[in-house]
């Protein structure tokens, strides 16, 4: 208690220390945060460092950690057309953010601050398309893309991605959707704005770190999506994923190349999530209200 | 500038238990008033605001702004401005921005706009703060650029919702004054919604008491004071409550716990019994006379004290005394009116008022 008596200031005697509570120290604790965090990193700190390797040196054992650095292994990845496959998935996944963004703020929108009848419904049945394992569904779907004539095309991963996406991306964004302040909006209504600015001009610059954390899922899930990809691509629709795999051959594992392309491969996420990350800090509606 | 009026407004919420919000609201704000509106929470005087505003439908009856019946128009066309509890400022725009919104939208040219931000905020000592977002503003400095919002669109009427709820306790007083200065100065019809009664009396040109979705009586704050209603507002309005007890009518007058109060029996047309109402700072210690009086509590606020206490009969009864002397808590007083026309009759079934 922290309270003082002021009723009798005669017994103001030396303030007794308090006890501390017996607590992890602040020092031990971040030791601890820091093993766990390279724990995580170490497998891509691995990566990255045998990317730089000679492929002799990548098999060594104890592993090699001092050896001169070599660009070899990323110009051999290139040399192997690398490039296709990330256009591929560059591709794929730009349109599938934006179409995914272009259905979902709108029907997010239907469901949240301006509820269309059977809203309930709606949300379950949304739901229910991610309860289907996905490995159910591959024979149909590769029988219709055969049909479609959309086997090894990109726009049948652009199909299904979207699909896909969409259903979580529309709960995400109902979830921003539903901390957006009534009274903000009453207060832009009050003002003049009609519909079209209200969403454009008050509601989507307060989501938008929702915005960015919705894009930055679906992003993440159409460039590192496998199973549908080497199923239904091959050499001219394939994805950077697909790319990888073919690294396992039968004459044995390229590891320092392999290490290489999935370097290459995960670059562009992480400077898209980095790059979300300064968006994705700012509070929600920080100073709306209160 | 305009006259408000409510013209037997209803809003009614549809439903297995159809809930009438608002019920035949009909009330006239004059063009350059300053309206109260009060009541407990859930009386509906956040609902009237807001069906003024167009943020709620008006299910029966109609409003009118000046001339003009505005009972389906939207808010944008009602020329009003609405200041809310939560401020409602819009957190990714400067505060010149907030207040600048409604007059892009209405395609006012910039210069235009920049004059009327920069004089508003001078107005409400904002100046420096205009090039900071909402969150690196204080309670106080985002509830007057709220206002501000309010004040450059120079709207027929002011809407405010429980404007100063948000503030804390001293902010309260001080923004109080501010406002009502403000609106003085302005001269603009102002509609004001709160729970706080000292806020009512102490802003309002009039005020109008709500309970329920009815109105129970709209006059100045004195009127309110001084003749309530009903019993609803009797007990609403003052701070602490009016005593009220229903006691029995005798040839004398009233009788209340051995004290008989003079009241013409006239004035009761044949009632046995009567709803009578005392007013804690109408009453006071005596040393003769009277009722007798078991301390229970004794609340000081330094110049008066209040003594909460319970009649013979268990009836609990609040007497205002001198702060400099007041009984104890246990001890028995005798208490008696200052003055028998400071008494206050209500019918005791229907609750209103016997002249």
């Amino acid at each position: 208690m922290t309270t003082v008596d002021t009723a009798t200031p005669r017994h103001a005697a030396a303030p007794v220390p308090r006890k501390r509570k017996r607590r992890i120290g602040p020092i031990s604790l971040s030791a601890l945060t820091w093993v766990i965090a390279i724990l995580f990193v170490f497998p891509l700190i691995w990566m990255v460092l045998t990317s730089f390797k000679q492929e002799a040196d990548a098999y060594t054992d104890p592993p090699k950690l001092v050896f001169g650095p070599t660009l070899d292994q990323f110009a051999g990845v290139i040399d192997r057309g690398f490039l296709p496959y990330l256009a591929n998935s560059a591709f794929v996944t730009v349109l599938v953010v934006l179409i995914v963004l272009i259905f979902a703020i709108p029907a997010a929108y239907a469901l949240s601050i301006a509820p269309v009848k059977g809203t309930t419904n709606a949300l379950g049945f949304f739901l229910s398309t991610k309860m289907l394992p996905i490995v159910a569904a591959i024979i149909p779907l590769y029988v219709i893309s055969q049909n479609l004539k959309l086997l090894d095309n990109v726009w049948a991963l652009v199909i299904l991605y979207t699909s896909m996406n969409l259903p979580l991306a529309i709960w995400m964004m109902r979830s921003f959707f539903l901390e957006v302040p009534t009274e903000m909006m009453e207060a832009a209504r009050v003002d003049g704005a009609n519909l079209p600015t209200l969403l454009y001009k008050i509601i989507l610059p307060v989501v938008a770190p929702g915005i960015a954390a919705t894009a930055l899922i679906c992003v993440i899930f159409s460039w590192t999506e496998f199973f549908y990809a080497v199923n239904l691509t091959a050499a001219r629709a394939g994805t950077v994923p697909v790319f990888l795999v073919g690294f396992i051959t039968s004459e044995g594992l390229y590891w320092a190349q392999l290490a290489a392309a999935a370097l290459l491969a995960s670059l562009p996420v992480m400077i898209v999530g980095w790059i979300a990350q300064n968006h994705l800090v700012r509070g929600l509606s920080m100073g709306a209200v209160k | 500038m305009a006259e408000v009026v409510y013209a037997d407004a209803s809003r009614v919420y549809p439903g297995a238990h159809q809930v009438r919000a608002v019920d035949r609201l009909d009330l006239t704000v004059p063009d350059g008033e300053f309206l109260v509106l009060v009541g407990p929470s859930g009386s509906g005087k956040s609902t009237a605001l807001r069906m003024c505003a167009g943020l709620e439908d008006v299910d029966e009856g109609a409003i009118r702004i000046g001339e003009r019946e505005v009972t389906d128009l939207p808010p944008k066309d009602r020329d009003i401005a609405m200041v809310f509890q939560s401020y409602a400022l819009y957190p990714h725009m400067t505060v010149a921005d907030n207040m600048a919104f409604a007059l892009r939208l209405r395609k006012m040219g910039k210069e235009e706009i920049s004059t009327k931000v920069k004089e508003a905020a001078a107005m409400l000592d904002l100046t420096k703060y205009l090039d900071r977002k909402p969150k690196a503003l204080s309670g106080g400095q985002r509830q007057r650029v709220a206002m501000g919002r309010a004040i450059v669109r120079e709207p027929s009427v002011f809407l405010m919702d429980e404007p100063l709820s948000n503030l804390d306790a001293k902010l309260r007083v001080e923004t109080r004054a501010n406002i009502a200065q403000l609106q003085q100065r302005l001269g603009t019809t102002t509609i004001y919604v709160t729970h706080d009664q000292v806020e009512a009396m102490t802003m309002g040109d009039r005020v109008a008491v709500l309970k329920d979705g009815v109105l129970q009586q709209c006059a100045s704050p004195r009127e309110l004071y001084d003749r309530p209603a009903n019993v609803f507002v009797a007990g609403f309005i003052g701070s602490p409550a009016m005593n009220l007890g229903t006691h029995p009518v005798t040839e004398a007058g009233v009788t209340l716990s051995g004290l008989t109060v003079p009241v013409p029996r006239g004035r009761l047309g044949g009632l046995s019994e009567v709803t009578f109402g005392v007013r804690p700072e109408a009453l006071d210690l005596v040393s003769d006379g009277g009722f007798e009086l078991s301390v229970k509590l004794v609340e000081e606020l330094g110049a008066d004290a209040y003594v909460h206490g319970e009649l013979a009969d268990g009836e609990k009864m609040v007497v205002r005394v001198d702060g400099r002397n007041p009984p104890r808590l246990g001890d028995q007083v005798r208490v008696g009116l200052r003055d028998t026309e400071e008494v206050h009759l209500f019918h005791p079934e229907t609750g209103l008022r016997i002249p």
